[in-house]
């Protein structure tokens, strides 16, 4: 099965995104920041997709993007930004960091499926 | 309190009557649940009191028969449903207009059955990304919808959060959307491509300009067959020669119309119109399509 990372704060919407990309085929691995997302990826392997909240203690989403893009090996995975931030700014301002795609919470099980289809990574 | 099988069937009979969509016993959920709003905002405490008010005037220009047929309509749409439809209108069909027209330099596509607007605009969007060529053509991209309601939002292209996250890709977002508090509008430049009006594809059709392309999506299913194969012939007439029709992944021309042939394209398909009106087709039940699921490229 293909490998998803799911990074949120929030241990209730990690559970919801763990489950949605559960029943899209993916199995997922949990982080609640960027940090413990860092420490996680240098012990697994390589995810196919990363689902990252913007607001976070430690290391914010944004940060965790910019650090990842950076390391050449987490360069072709896909980030999609899954967050409250709703300002055209935000989302300008993730893409330019290497974010593929962007939610804005609230989602559905659609929404996310919609988004991943729009990137070749719909159900499995 | 439950609907009377009486005033079911009446209601079933205006809506067929009216709209040509086809209600079967098992939707009485259904219509339930899409009339009792409609009771409310006409000012009756019931269904069977808002059947009894259309009873009195029966006809889709009145009121209560206008809102009526509007809300037992489905408006599920997003932005570039599907996905495929989009890709086979830019790796191919836009192509072939650019070159079967190149001196004519006029595209028209049709989004029958428009909804809120969002095919309209996913169309214009992939012209606007990928054909900047297309750009002293006379483009029109016409919108049409039995809803008014649904004609008056896909002219002003403001769109909900909710609507905005399903199906568009965040750098057309940031590129061809302005935000205004919690609502979301298409710029004026995609705007002005889109035309939008009232028309019921199953009563009386207004005078439409040849089209290159027309974009039918999952609107037949709700049809019967003498419906479908009304409208896939007046679509035919309606289309330029070779013209291309798009139809949803479960619907088909198969054993409804011979005026078109399928083409593979990629991993999905298409119908081209084969001129004009063909031979009568022979069986009368109609196949649905293998269901191609959805994946595919950005935009």
């Amino acid at each position: 099965m293909a490998l998803a990372m799911v990074i949120d704060d929030s241990s209730a919407t990690r559970m919801i995104l763990a489950r949605i990309l559960g029943e899209l085929g993916y199995t997922v691995e949990k982080a609640e920041n960027g940090a413990d997302a860092l420490h996680k990826l240098s012990k697994m392997s390589r995810p196919e997709l990363i689902l990252i909240d913007w607001n976070m203690p430690v290391m914010n989403g944004y940060e965790f993007l910019v650090k990842a893009r950076s390391m050449p090996e987490y360069d072709d995975v896909t980030m999609m930004m899954v967050t409250t931030e709703t300002e055209i700014e935000q989302v300008l301002k993730a893409l330019e960091a290497g974010a593929n795609e962007y939610v804005m919470k609230p989602f559905t099980k659609d929404i996310i499926d919609e988004k991943l289809s729009l990137l070749g990574l719909g159900a499995r | 309190m439950a609907l009377s099988s009486n005033d079911f069937t009446f209601l079933a009979n205006y809506v067929k009557n009216s709209t040509a969509i086809v209600l079967t016993p098992d939707k009485d959920y259904l219509v339930e649940s899409r009339l009792n709003p409609v009771a409310r905002r006409v000012g009756v405490a019931s269904i069977t009191e808002l059947v009894a008010k259309l009873r009195t005037n029966p006809t889709i220009n009145s009121e209560v028969g206008s809102m009526v047929a509007e809300a037992m309509t489905t408006n599920e749409t997003y932005f570039f449903r599907d996905v495929k439809p989009f890709d086979v209108l830019k790796s191919e069909l836009l192509p072939k207009v650019i070159e079967r027209k190149g001196a004519d330099r006029t595209l028209n596509i049709w989004s029958a059955a428009c909804s809120s607007g969002q095919e309209s605009y996913s169309i214009a969007m992939v012209i606007k990304e990928h054909f900047p060529a297309l750009s002293s053509w006379r483009i029109r991209i016409i919108g049409t919808d039995i809803s008014r309601a649904m004609v008056e939002r896909t002219k002003e292209g403001i769109f909900s959060q909710i609507e905005i996250n399903r199906g568009l890709p965040a750098p057309l977002l940031v590129k061809y959307f302005t935000k205004s508090g919690s609502e979301w509008k298409i710029k004026p430049d995609l705007t002005s491509m889109v035309d939008a009006s009232v028309m019921n594809l199953a009563g009386n059709w207004p005078m439409l300009p040849r089209m290159d392309i027309v974009f039918l999506r999952n609107v037949l299913i709700y049809f019967d067959l003498q419906t479908k194969r009304s409208i896939l012939e007046k679509v035919n007439r309606v289309l330029v020669p070779g013209g291309a029709l798009l139809l949803g992944g479960s619907e088909t021309t198969m054993n409804v119309s011979n005026d078109y042939d399928r083409i593979t394209s990629g991993n999905t398909f298409y119908y081209k119109s084969k001129g004009g009106p063909q031979p009568a087709t022979g069986p009368t039940q109609v196949a649905r399509a293998p269901y191609v699921s959805p994946r595919g490229s950005a935009f």
